[in-house]
This record gives structure tokens, sequence and C-alpha cells, in this order.
């Protein structure tokens, strides 16, 4: 394979034929253990929103018991936390990081870059059956003895693996080896998408000719891969302490009376380790949400991103910072407490390149000419409430602030906003643009009408009033707040009107799933490029793209991804692999 | 969209200020936290209006017309660092005071009174000293079944320490003090809401935090950090009195040596310093 692929400079010389590439043999080697990067795609997002939407379920059961406490029988305080522990590593890990890389990087990264395939096919089929099976242990931890772990999703020790913590038995075992799979799974797939950037792109294809979409997932892999081996030690050495009865995260510890065979480990280092990786996965989800976003509002507004350079830069700040912010989360952790100075600051200052990516998506609506698309209302929408969950985030990041805040429902309100809500919205928006280019049809944009401001009205609404419980001091992960004499009788009225809007949003859902599955068949013909839009992997030459991509030659790149509404060129639109030097941009 | 997009402005605004859901009345000496608090959510709230209605007016005035066509502008410089230089004094007008506030936060006074929580699933117990005003150490190893706090029967300074094992912890009002916090098992937190401050507890290490009660009551005190199936039922209460009433309690407190008076081991010891403990 590695003959496939084409330098920036010399790939001219180097262009592949077509017959070079690996070719499948039968239906099995095309649609199941393929080595296409689309089907590879399509594998990880439908795998990825299948197990997404138990997670989903598992948060209905939540809402459930917090906003109706006792009327679910079956939910007693142990089966509760096993709930949200799931549901948050659910979200985070196998949902988001997952659809974000596995599912958006292998359809863009090859199609955007002007590539046939990423450059080691084997091993990306190889990333996506190992996520599988990593998914599977997971699975299989419901039906464990004992259960899933109910540890929270942080996991941290001593608890995470006593018995006085659901699913000590089999639970935290698998979800352990489950989290070591899918960090080995993703790696496969992250050499693979850096390689790829680097090495494969199309001729005239310079990196600041690269969409912004593609600046994000190559930022966030970079990311994942400096982060994740943070959380693959953390998770052998527990697994370790669990198994073998070391102490790397375990002090000398009593339970029900007796001396456990533990002693002298750190169950701090635990969480510098789970929070070196926890941190930066933030931005391994962030990142390409903002440069999705950017393309989306790009396009459906018609006009350059605002600033390019400026938002190619603060991805690339924003990706270093993120490694120097991480004990934010330990502020009262019992951590040495003049870290706080530091790591505020630090936090603080990360802030501020993530500001003007929020200035630049709101100048680029300034003077466009918008079109209220479907994707363009989810791209909106993420702007708000990612700059509602970064402002609280503010309250979080200020040391001192976040001292009577954390661990409240705060927290969880703020980190929905910016980490839950937000990227799911671009994750929808995203699927309602490229859905045409993967299928060939349009979704249907009247359903998608329905399915939007149900998600996003229903979103706000579930976790905006909930700041305010925290700032009351309702704390999170609590079976029930019943008896707490500072919690007045209305904060449970509010309780149970979110957990009623949370029941509407989490079937509103149903809607886009029914959409996608009719429009597979029902959808409107969509054509090569239904959104005029300017980047490559709108101008393959059939639709849905085969296998290769791009016929006998590849695309030879002669500008910038935005040149939308150039002044004097015939359309307001002008593609990437279009010479026409008369309208070459003003941006190189 | 854009009407939506300024009900949603208007809407958390009107939210913020009519929500009857605030914070507890303060009762201690942070309220430095609470101004610092406050200063957030100014500048915070200007910014999400502000963008939130400029939003609504780009999606309203540059909105989809036949014939209408974007402008062409790649970049601005002179405004990306106007806005850049902006933003960097709104975040240093929080950062300032919430730093300035957190030095006072991890230094606690010399004078202050040392009190021991002892936290494990699912329950608080405390520990205050004698009148030597100094707690006696402890470790995992001496933890017996008369002995639930592991003190040292070697160190004199413990046989007089007070232990309140399943009652509530009093406070004296206006007193500095700083939290000793241990815990045998796993990690746990204490947080009364009404003193704003909290910190975990973690098993194999001391830590503390310190704060001034600044109003007198009775506070309940949670657990906020998850630490296994019943850790949302592991509350305590801490009283605030005067000096007086919190006299008069200290009074009513069994020393630890006349617990071990009781039983074998600590007895010699007990019988020698009990006299002292008599205020
Ligand atoms: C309609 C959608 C959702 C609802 C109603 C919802 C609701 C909840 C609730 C009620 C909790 C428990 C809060 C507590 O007491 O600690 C929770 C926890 C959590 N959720 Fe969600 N959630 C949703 C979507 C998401 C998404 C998209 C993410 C992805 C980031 C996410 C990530 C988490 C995490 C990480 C936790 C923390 C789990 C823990 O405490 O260990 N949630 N969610
Ligand atoms: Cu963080
Ligand atoms: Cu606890």
């Amino acid at each position: 394979m590695s003959d496939a692929i084409t330098g920036p400079q010399d790939g001219s010389a180097l262009l592949p034929e077509a017959d070079e590439l690996y070719h499948p043999h039968s239906w099995w080697t095309r649609y199941v253990f393929s080595q296409d990067a689309k089907v590879i795609a399509i594998q990880y997002s439908g795998t990825a929103l299948a197990i997404g939407f138990v997670a989903l379920i598992l948060s209905w059961l939540i809402r459930l018991q917090l906003g109706f406490p006792g009327l679910a029988a079956f939910i007693g305080p142990a089966e509760y936390y096993q709930l949200i522990t799931m549901h948050g590593m659910i979200m985070v890990v196998y949902l988001l990081t997952a659809v974000f890389l596995g599912g958006f990087g292998n359809y863009l990264i090859p199609l955007m870059l002007g590539a046939r395939d990423m450059v080691f096919p084997y091993l990306n089929m190889l990333s996506y059956w190992i996520y599988l099976l990593a998914v599977l242990v997971l699975v299989v931890s419901f039906f464990a003895p004992g259960g899933p772990t109910g540890a929270g999703w942080t996991l941290y020790p001593p608890q995470a693996i006593l018995a006085g913590t659901p699913g000590q038995e089999w639970g935290i075992v698998l979800m352990l080896i489950s989290l070591i799979l899918f960090i080995a799974g993703f790696t496969m797939g992250g050499v693979n998408y850096i390689v790829t950037v680097l090495q494969a792109r199309a001729p005239g294809m310079t990196l600041m000719r690269m969409p912004l979409t593609i600046w994000g997932i190559f930022t966030a892999t970079i990311l994942a891969l400096l982060a994740f081996p943070a959380l693959f030690v953390g998770a052998v050495m527990m697994l370790l302490d669990r198994l073998l009865g070391t102490s790397f995260f375990m002090p000398a510890i009593l339970e029900a009376g007796q001396r456990l065979r533990y002693g002298g480990g750190s169950p701090i280092l635990f969480q510098h380790l789970f929070w070196f990786f926890g941190h930066p996965e933030v931005y391994i989800v962030a990142l390409p949400a903002f440069g999705i976003v950017s393309d989306l509002i790009s396009t459906h507004a018609r006009k350059n991103i605002f600033g390019y350079r400026m938002m190619v830069w603060a991805i690339v700040a924003i990706g270093a910072l993120s490694f120097v912010v991480w004990a934010h989360h330990m502020y009262v952790s019992g951590m040495n407490p003049y870290f706080g100075f530091f790591f505020a600051t630090t936090t603080l200052i990360i802030a501020i390149p993530t500001a003007i990516k929020v200035y630049n998506w709101v100048l680029t609506l300034w003077r466009g000419d918008i079109h209220l698309t479907v994707p363009m209302l989810f791209a909106i929408a993420f702007i708000v409430t990612f700059l509602n969950g970064g402002l609280t985030g503010l309250f979080l990041g200020n040391v001192v602030v976040d001292v009577p805040l954390s661990d409240t429902m705060f927290v969880v309100a703020h980190f929905h906003m910016v980490m839950g809500v937000a990227p799911i919205l671009v994750i929808f928006g995203g699927i309602y643009h490229w859905y045409p280019k993967v299928t060939g049809r349009m979704l249907d944009a009247r359903l998608g009408q329905v399915h939007f401001w149900i998600t996003f009205i229903g979103a706000y609404a579930i976790f905006f009033p909930m700041h305010y419980l925290g700032l009351l001091g309702v704390p999170r992960r609590y079976y029930e707040t019943a008896g707490l004499g500072f919690v007045p009788p209305s904060a449970q009225s509010l309780n149970a009107f979110i957990s009623l809007v949370a029941f509407v949003v989490g079937a509103a859902q149903v809607v886009f799933l029914f959409n996608i599955l009719r429009s597979l068949k029902h959808g409107a013909p969509a054509g090569g490029n239904p959104w005029h839009a300017t980047t490559l992997e709108w101008q393959t030459p059939e639709t849905p793209p085969p296998h290769g991509n791009w016929g006998p030659t590849l695309p030879v790149v002669y500008r910038w991804p935005y040149d939308y509404s150039v002044p004097g060129a015939p359309e307001d639109f002008l593609p990437q692999n279009q010479p026409d030097p008369a309208h070459a941009g003003a941006v190189p | 969209m854009a009407l939506i997009l300024v009900l949603i402005a208007v809407g958390s605004v009107a939210f913020h200020l009519l929500s009857p859901w605030w914070w507890t009345p303060i009762a201690s000496n942070w309220s430095y936290i609470d101004t610092t608090l406050i200063i957030t959510f100014w500048i915070t709230g200007a910014v999400f209006t502000a963008i939130v209605l400029f939003m609504a007016y780009c999606l309203w005035r540059f909105r989809h017309r036949p014939g209408r066509r974007a402008a062409y502008e790649p970049e601005r410089p002179r405004l990306e660092a106007w806005l850049t230089v902006v933003t960097a004094l709104g975040i240093a007008a929080m950062l300032a005071p919430g730093l300035a506030v957190w030095s006072q936060f991890v230094r606690a006074p010399a004078d202050a009174a040392e009190v021991e929580i002892l936290a494990q699933q699912w329950r608080w117990s405390f520990r205050l000293p004698g009148a030597d005003g100094r707690l006696g150490a402890a470790d995992i190893r001496h933890v017996g079944d008369d002995n639930p706090l592991g003190l040292d029967p070697g160190d004199l300074a413990g046989q007089d320490d007070l232990v309140v094992d399943g009652g509530d912890l009093h406070l004296a009002l206006g007193r500095p003090v700083k939290l000793l916090m241990r815990s045998y098992d796993v990690v746990h937190n204490f947080y009364v809401p009404e003193f704003r401050a909290k910190m975990d507890i973690i098993p194999g290490m001391v830590t503390h935090v310190w704060l001034t009660p600044s109003r007198t009551g009775t506070f309940e005190a949670i657990c906020n950090e998850v630490c296994g199936t019943n850790h949302y039922a592991m509350r305590g209460r801490v009283v605030v009195e005067d000096e007086p009433a919190f006299r008069s309690w200290l009074d009513q407190q069994t020393a630890v040596s006349q617990r071990a008076a009781r039983s074998t081991g600590m007895r010699e010891a007990g019988m020698r310093r009990s006299a002292t403990n008599k205020r």
C-alpha cells in the first residue's frame, strides 16, 4: 500500500495507478472486514451510536431516580451508581471519541485531503475490530455477576476495587480491560490518521490549505496519542492492584474492621494519571467539533471562515495548553494546594484561544449569506451551548470559586453543556451535512427541524437550570437528596421538570434514527455537491465515492478551502481543485 | 432562529435574576469566595448575552434572500488583536481576585485550633485536642475495638484528646479552626455548603482546610466525593455556637484516657492524665 502514498510536493511524480490499490474480493472483505476507510468510518459510527443509545437510556433511568425518587423500585443506590458510571464512560469514550476520530476522522481525512485511503488500511481495519471488542467487553460487564462497576466514570481507587462499591467483583475488571482494548485499538487508528495527514495529501494541499475539520481531527489525534497512554498505565496498574494484590494506588486500608493486604500506594497518583488523560480528552472531543463547526458555518453562511490562520493557531495552542491544566480537576483533591496557583492560571489562559474561536465563528456570520439549513442550525446551537459551558468553565477553573462548586450539580451542568450537548450537536450537524455524500441521498429536512428544535431547546432547558442546583450546594452522584436541610422542596420540583424534559429529548432521538433509516431508500437524491461546498470530498467523480475515491487521477489543489463568494467569480463558491487563477482568493 | 436566540439570552438572564435557587446563607469567613463568584457571574453573563444577541442580529440581518451575496473578508488582524486583548483583560479581572483569595485559603492562621475529622464508609468521627491544645499521633496500625480512631498509645499528647464518635461536631463562633482530615478506607470529602469550603480526604495521608465560623446554627456536613454504595447517606452535623456554649459542650466529652480506662491497655497512662482533663 505504501506506494499509494503521495507526498505533498512530489505528488505528481507518484500518482498511483488505480489498480495498485488493494481491492476487496468478496462481500465479506468489502462490507465486513473492509479496509476501506469509508466503510470503517460507518462501522465505527454505527457501533458508537448504538452504544450511545444505550447510554441515553441509562440517562433516562438516572433522571427517573433524580426527578421521581423511589418511583422505580429496581433502582437502588448500587444500581444508581452503576447507571451513572456506565452512562458517563460510554458517552465520553465509547461514543464521542469513537464517533469523532473513528467515524468522522476515517471518512473525512482521505476525502478532504484528496487521498485514496488511509496509509495503513489493514491496521485501520484492525483498529475497528478491537474497538468493537472493547465495546463488547463493556456490554458483557452489564451481565457479569455483581453487575458493572459503580465507581463513577473517574474510577478513583481505592474505592473502585473495594467491596463497598458495586461491581467490585467483575465490573471493574471488565471495565479496565475494555479501556485497555479501546486504547490499543485507538492507537492503531490514530497512528494512521497522523501519517495520512502528513504523508498522503493531494498535490497542492499544503498544511495551511487543509480544512479546519482536518486540523481539528489531526490535532485531537495527536492529543489522544499523548494522553491515552496515561489512562492505559493507570488501568494496567489498577488491574494489577485488583487482581494480583499489588499496591500502586492502595495505601494501608481497613475494610469492615480488617486490615487489607495493601500498603504504601498513592490514591492521588491515579488521579493525576486519570486527569492527565481526562482533561485532554475534553479537547479530543472538542477540537474535531471546533473544526467541523467551522466548516459547517462557513459553507452554510457562504462566507470564508473569519481569521483562518488564527483559527489554526488557536487549535494548536489549545491542544498544547491542554496538557498543562489537568489538575484543575483536583483543586480540592488534597494535592499540594500551591499547585492551585499554577493550574488556575494556565486554565484561564486557555480560555483566550478558545474565546478567539467563538469570536471568529460569530464574525463569520457577519455580512454572510446565511442559509438556515439543518446542519447550520446545529452549528449555531453548538456555539450557544459551547459558549455557555465555556463561560461556566471560568468559574470552575478559577480555583477558589471551584471550591464550593466542585462535585456539585454545577459541575454536571457545566460539562454536559460543554462536552456533552455541544459536541453531540456537532455530530448531528455533521451527519446532516455529510449524509448526502455517504449515501447519495438527503436527510429529510422537516424531520431534521423537529429533531433539532426539541434537542436544542430541550438540552438547554435540562442543563441551564441545573447550575443553580449546584450553586445551592446539591452534590452530584447522590442517589437521593431527601433529608438534606439546605435543599428546599422547590429543588425537587425543578428536578422533576428537568427529568420530564430529558425524557422528551431522549424520545426525539427516535425521529433522528427514523430519518437516517428512511432516507437511505426514500431520501431525495443529493447529487455530488448539494451544499455547493468547496472542499474536496464534495468534488469526487462519483457519489457515494467508491473504494479509491478519485477514479484514475488524484485531484490537484489550487486554493484554500474557504473561497466562498469570491468577488467577481461566477458562482458563490470555488472548489479547492478549481484552477481559475483569475479569481484566486486573497489568501493562498 | 434569531428570535429563539434572543429568547435564550433574555430568558437566561431572567432565570438568573428571578430563580429561587441561590446559595445558602454563608456561615464562614469565606465571603470572598462569594464575591469572586459574583464578579465572575457579571463578566461571563455580560459576555454570554452580548455574543448571543450579536449572533441573533447577524442571523436576522444577513439571512439568505434571493440575490444576496456574502462579503469576502478573510482576516482583520486589528480586530482580532483587539478582541484578544479585551478577553485577556476580562480573564485577568477574574483571575486576580481568585488567586488573592486562594492565597488566604491555603495558609491557615497560626493560632487556628486543630480538629481532626476521620471519615470512614459511611460515617464521620471527630477528635478535638484536650487541655494541651495538641492532637496526639494516630495511625491505622493502632486501630482496635477500643481505639476506633487509631490513636498511638505511646503518644501522651493524645491521652487528653476528646473523641466524638457518632455525634455532632461543635465549633466555636469566630475562632479559626483547621480541620485535619484522615480516612482509613477510601477517598471522601467533607463539605458544609454554608462554609463554602471543602476538601477531599485521602487514605494514607492527612489533608486539611481552614475556616472561621461566622454564624451560629446547625449545619449539615455531607460527603462530597463518591465513596461507595452509601455515599449519598454519609452525612453529619456541625454545630456552631458561642464560646460559653462550646466550652460546656467540650466538658461533656470524654477523653481518650477515660474511655481507655474502662478497658485494658491504656489504663496506666489514662490514670496519669485524667486529672489534667478536668477543666
Ligand atoms: C439527554 C442527554 C443527557 C442527560 C439527560 C444526562 C444526564 C446525566 C445525569 C443525570 C448524570 C448524573 C449526575 C450526577 O448525579 O452525578 C450524568 C452524568 C454524566 N454524564 Fe450525562 N446526560 C446526558 C448526556 C451526556 C453526554 C452526551 C455526555 C458526554 C460527555 C454525558 C456525560 C456524562 C458524564 C461524564 C457523567 C458523569 C458520570 C459520573 O458521575 O461518573 N452525558 N448525566
Ligand atoms: Cu479539564
Ligand atoms: Cu464518603
